[in-house]
């Protein structure tokens, strides 16, 4: 690990103010994920801004319930309005890593940790991740927990979070503050698809800090859930993984909300399944239409083939799960 | 006796045909454990009981001291860097910026290294412990991807970790083997214990042709990686010309001797110790990190601490190597098996020779007219494979058991009844009796308490999305004995005995069994035994692996008991109730000795110390040439049993009971050996469902060196484990007993593969079963 300085912030101007120091600068969350690539090497920071003291509130708005970025993962899951009126949420974060990292992550972390790909994490790998235009072993290399849509020949990475994709599911909004102001945006717009730019995978521009997410109401986001395939019972990133919330109204699908985790480089909000859906018979048949509609133009590589048909299925059974009788 | 006495000495390397022969063909009587040891018949001793560990407390408290927690002054810390190309020479190095590092107080390489012989090669000698032969930092060669190439010191770890990311580095690369498929187009056959891999009887080929049913199949298992908890690590320093390491090693005094001939130093000059070892499982041997920090510690005139990190553990330890096994079965209508081939090729270095021996269980698995079974080695350049929990069964129990399996379900017999067919009455390729085998007395009570009866035809039992089977398989083990075991116990006037001997505690509970033992053989409490070892200095050569440290040890110590014995019987003298009788005729007993079958002709130890004027008696032995191992087949069996789900929609497949029902002979202590087949099974879980190092074949370089990437099982992947045993003591073996810490990774993954198979009609014949084989 290269040495680094060490800053606490006591405010959200403080800790912007303090990121102006050095052009390697990066706030510090919980540390579950940047500190393991400071100590892969893979992040180099000069100097650390924890923003850990920032406030941590989960508070109801006018626009929904705003949580601030330093809340912790957990805190944000045992959350009683959370588990009431967005219980994909709360089940999306459990779903994720250990407990003991979810008592450490941020949700402001979280949003941001980066890609499991095994090249980005060795420097020994071609990544142009990593290091811009140096190339992809992923591509021909062992890419079976890689992305199948919205890839690009420069990176078939994933966005590793499950939190993420409860939130691109429930329309959440991103409140980013920095040097030049503050500005809101939506989660679905936050992460960026690799392109010829893998290296910049969010909207954030230098310095800026997230400061919350908020969640607007959804009327029927008490049926929702959030449904993970993965190698091993806990403690394993997806493969595939859906988040869902479903209103059916006589049998009719009236309104929905799907969004699929592993598959790409961004949490993938399905709208091409959520229009095929709306307004069609919440039957078998048309949750498999638009399944197939929305993993249209997936691409397999070398070892991730199994993934199409995984989200396929998954999307069914997840919607099958929420308009059954049971539900 | 001539005979056996030459084949003792030959037993040291390599034994020949004949002496085989003529020991198979000795009277029992000449064999050691011809008599069975006394303590068998025992009763109502501590043998058996489930004593809880001496360690325990220690290890909850945080004393017990492991190797990276020796303090010593002025110590400084460790850091490799690893080479990323997998075969070649650096061409350039330049170490001036981690040099300029604060803290930093070496940088060494090749250049700067001291003069070190290559380490001893495993097997090349009998104290000859290194997992390869490559020179350690004496030419600008690369030999694998993740071969260490510098090593800093620093005041602090973490300087010394930065300092090894400003080595700057440039490498002359060569073409690589890399690619199991090209390097298994040239093989050669594999030789295991100097003997070659490969057993013909009859002709195989043409049995099965001609057998009217038949299976013929190939399986393929992964890399695997090892991944005890404790890193591995030690604290070295030298003293003068004598260099002290505490080590975390299943091979005290093998360490002591391969380091002595790194430094062309005598055995004495140097001192390995061990007291706790926090896993090992075949790794903790000697890697080249301990040579590092020695040669460090030397140049720079600091004692030195050295802790891989666990990517360093992926990068320099050597882990299961891959096979690709063919099995074919043919048998007749009845299920008798005409023809069992096992053939296949494993991937090993030209720098190691450990060729997987996965056909070692199929030599006495099953009755058969005849057999091929044979190991090809197809070399690559990769970090040396070495010895992984039940090295070669593991793997081959996999293969054959599924193909058994296989067999039963295509002639329509129950898998248990097929086995049960082809129970052999005596070794079937090496032909000696068997010392104790009651598989199928063990696989009669696991079926009865799994409720094997309930078994339904594949793919036929659904609870909502999941497909439930059942899967059974054999699991087995040899019973080996090393050469070399020796003890010294004393004995003294208040009745307290210390054994001392240079085994190892890696946390199975060596040290608890083992002063239980002593404690009945002497007739004394358990608080009266102190067991020192894990010490380079102490008598024997005992390596902690092959699950053969009990049957040193108890051969050693029965050896020493039995001088100690005679020894106080001369001092009892002829006013003693035991005069005029002789070692074998005496038994401890409540403090002291007595008459075997007359328990009233009894003299406490007190007494007969007291009388003779001494205050403490001590001996030491050599436990005898292990010829049992040749004169019977001796074997550890399980009969593994599996209810396995998967998910209809996504192919996830999890484990919803496992019994494990096991022949090993006397269990010493029930609490210690199930906690050692519970995780022996717990690693056949993983190995059947998520282990795999994932070795990317363009570069050679494992890509996923870390336990977020690398998959073992969580709590959630592991059911209630149960856990039945015979406890029928081998008559032939120290205290009646196996070892109990390779069996139970056995069988496992084939039992999985199998219940799988029931539950969905799917064949996975290739480890790990991860869902998108399921889909
Ligand atoms: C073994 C393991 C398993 C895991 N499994 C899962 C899993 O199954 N599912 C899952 O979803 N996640 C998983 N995780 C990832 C975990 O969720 C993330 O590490 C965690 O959420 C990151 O949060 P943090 O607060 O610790 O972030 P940090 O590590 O502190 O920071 C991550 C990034 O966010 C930036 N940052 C932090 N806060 C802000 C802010 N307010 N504004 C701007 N930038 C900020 C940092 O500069 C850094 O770049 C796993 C992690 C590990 C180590």
């Amino acid at each position: 690990m290269t040495p680094f300085a060490y800053d606490r912030a006591g405010s959200s101007a403080d800790a912007i103010r303090l990121a102006q120091a050095t052009a390697a600068t990066h706030y510090l969350g919980g540390g579950t994920n940047l500190v393991d690539l400071m100590r892969e090497g893979v992040a180099t920071p000069d100097r650390l801004v924890d923003v850990t003291g920032l406030s941590a509130a989960i508070e109801p708005t006018p626009d929904g319930l705003r949580i601030d970025a330093a809340v912790r993962n957990t805190a944000l899951a045992s959350d009683p309005r959370v588990r009431r009126d967005y219980p994909l949420l709360a089940r999306a974060i459990v779903a994720g890593a250990s407990a003991q990292i979810r008592n450490m992550a941020t949700v402001g972390g979280n949003l941001l940790q980066r890609t499991r790909c095994a090249y980005f994490y060795d420097d020994a790998a071609a990544c142009n991740k990593r290091v811009p235009g140096a190339g992809c072993d992923a591509v021909d290399g062992f890419n079976r927990i890689h992305a199948i849509l919205g890839a690009s020949p420069a990176c078939v990475a994933t966005h590793p979070s499950d939190m993420a994709v409860a939130m691109a599911a429930l329309n959440a909004v991103v409140t980013i503050d920095g040097p030049d102001g503050s500005r809101d945006v939506p989660l679905t717009d936050f992460h960026r698809l690799p392109g010829g730019t893998p290296e910049i995978e969010t909207v954030l521009a230098r310095g800026e800090l997230i400061t919350a997410v908020t969640l607007p109401p959804l009327g029927f986001g008490a049926r929702s859930t959030y449904r993970k395939v993965r190698d091993r019972a806990s403690y394993a990133f997806a493969l595939v993984s859906v988040a869902a919330a479903v209103d059916v109204q006589g049998g009719t699908v009236a309104d929905v909300r799907l969004a699929l985790g592993g598959v790409a480089h961004k949490p993938w909000r399905a709208f091409a399944a959520e229009a095929a859906l709306r307004g069609q018979p919440a039957t078998a048949a048309s949750f498999r239409a638009a399944a197939e509609a929305e993993l249209a133009d997936a691409v397999p590589l070398r070892d991730n083939g199994f993934k199409i048909e995984l989200a396929k299925r998954t999307i069914v059974a997840v919607l099958e799960e929420l308009t059954g009788e049971a539900a | 006796m001539s005979v056996i006495a030459e084949a003792a000495k030959k037993a040291q390397g390599a034994v020949q045909a004949v002496m085989k022969t003529a020991i198979a063909n000795a009277p029992d009587g000449w064999i050691p454990g011809g008599v069975p040891d006394p303590l068998i018949r025992a009763k109502h001793g501590l043998v058996g009981t489930p004593v809880s560990r001496i360690d325990g407390p220690l290890k909850v408290k945080g004393a017990a001291r492991f190797a990276a927690e020796f303090p010593l002054d002025g110590m400084v810390y460790a850091a490799l860097a690893h080479a990323t190309i997998p075969l070649g020479r650096i061409a350039t190095l330049d170490t001036s910026a981690a040099e300029a590092v604060p803290g930093v107080v070496l940088v060494m390489t090749y250049k700067n290294a001291p003069k070190m012989a290559p380490p001893p090669l495993f097997m090349s000698n009998p104290k000859a412990v290194s997992g390869d032969n490559l020179p350690i930092f004496q030419d600008a060669d690369i030999h694998w991807n993740g071969q260490p190439y510098a090593v800093a010191l620093a005041e602090t770890q973490e300087a010394a970790d930065h300092a090894t990311t400003l080595i700057e580095v440039t490498y002359d690369e060569l073409p690589a083997r890399t690619r199991f498929a090209e390097a298994k187009t040239n093989t050669y056959p594999g030789t295991f214990q100097g003997e070659p891999l490969l057993v013909e009887i009859g002709d195989a080929e043409a049995a099965l042709a001609a057998a009217p049913h038949k299976v013929d199949v190939t399986y393929t298992t992964p890399r695997h990686n090892h991944n005890p908890i404790e890193l591995h690590a030690a604290t070295v320093r030298w003293n003068g010309d004598d260099l002290i390491v505490h080590d975390a090693t299943q091979a005290v005094t093998h360490t002591a001797w391969s380091l002595a001939q790194i430094f062309g130093l005598k055995e004495e000059q140097v001192h390995v110790t061990s007291p706790y070892v926090g896993g090992g499982f075949g790794s903790k041997t000697l890697w080249q990190h301990q040579t590092l920090a020695a040669a460090a510690s030397k140049v720079s005139g600091r004692p030195v601490r050295i802790v891989l990190s666990r990517e360093g553990v992926f990068r320099g330890v050597g882990g299961r190597t891959l096979t690709e096994q063919r099995v074919a079965i043919g048998a007749q209508a009845d299920g008798a098996f005409d023809a069992i081939v096992h053939t296949g090729t494993i991937g090993m270095t030209s720098h190691n020779n450990l060729p997987e021996p996965f056909i070692v269980a199929t030599k006495t698995a099953y009755a058969a007219k005849t057999f091929h079974l044979d190991v090809e080695v197809a070399e690559m350049d990769m970090v040396a494979n070495t010895f992984m929990r039940a090295p070669g069964e593991a793997v081959g129990t996999f293969a054959l058991e599924c193909a058994v399996d296989e067999l039963a379900h295509d002639m329509g017999i129950d898998p248990i009844a097929l086995r049960e067919r082809n129970e052999p009455e005596q070794d079937p390729t090496a032909g000696t009796p068997f010392s104790s085998r009651n598989i199928v007395a063990a696989y009669r009570a696991g079926a009865e308490r799994f409720g094997w009866d309930k078994r339904q035809a594949p793919g036929t039992r659904r609870e909502g999305e999941w497909l439930i089977g059942m899967g059974c398989a054999t699991g087995t083990y040899p019973y080996y004995r090393m050469p070399g075991g020796a003890a010294r116990l004393t004995l003294t006037r208040d009745a307290r005995v210390t054994v001392a001997i240079a085994a190892h505690e890696m946390g199975m509970g060596t040290s608890t069994a083992h002063s239980a033992v002593v404690a009945d053989r002497f007739g004394l409490p358990l608080d009266a035994v102190t067991f020192d070892y894990a010490d380079s200095k102490l008598p024997g050569v005992v390596l902690a692996g092959g699950s053969q440290q009990t049957a040193s040890i108890g051969a050693a110590v029965i050896a020493a008991h039995r001088a100690l014995v005679t020894e106080l019987l001369k001092l009892a003298g002829n006013d003693s109730p035991l005069a005029g009788l002789k070692a074998d005729e005496v038994a401890g007993y409540d403090g002291g000795l007595c008459k075997l079958d007359e328990p009233g002709r009894y003299e406490s130890y007190a007494s007969i110390l007291g009388r003779a004027n001494r205050d403490e008696v001590t001996v030491e032995a050599e436990a005898p040439p292990p010829l049992e191992t040749q004169h019977w087949s001796m074997h550890s069996y399980s009969a593994i049993f599996v209810e396995a789900a998967v998910n209809a929609i996504t192919g996830e497949t999890r484990i919803r009971r496992v019994l494990g029902s096991f022949d090993c002979g006397t269990i010493l202590n029930p609490k210690t050996a199930s906690s050692q087949f519970r995780g022996g099974m717990i690693m056949g879980l993983g190995m059947a469902l998520m282990e795999e190092a994932q070795f990317d074949e363009r570069s050679g370089r494992i890509v996923n060196p870390s336990l977020a990437e690398y998959h073992v099982p969580v709590h959630m992947d592991v059911p209630a484990i149960d856990i039945i045993w015979t406890d029928i003591p081998d008559p032939h073996a120290p205290m009646g007993a196996h070892g109990v810490g390779e069996i139970g990774i056995t069988g496992v993954a084939a039992a999985i593969a199998n219940a799988v198979f029931n539950a969905t009609g799917k064949r996975v014949r290739d480890l790990p079963i991860t869902l998108d084989k399921l889909l």
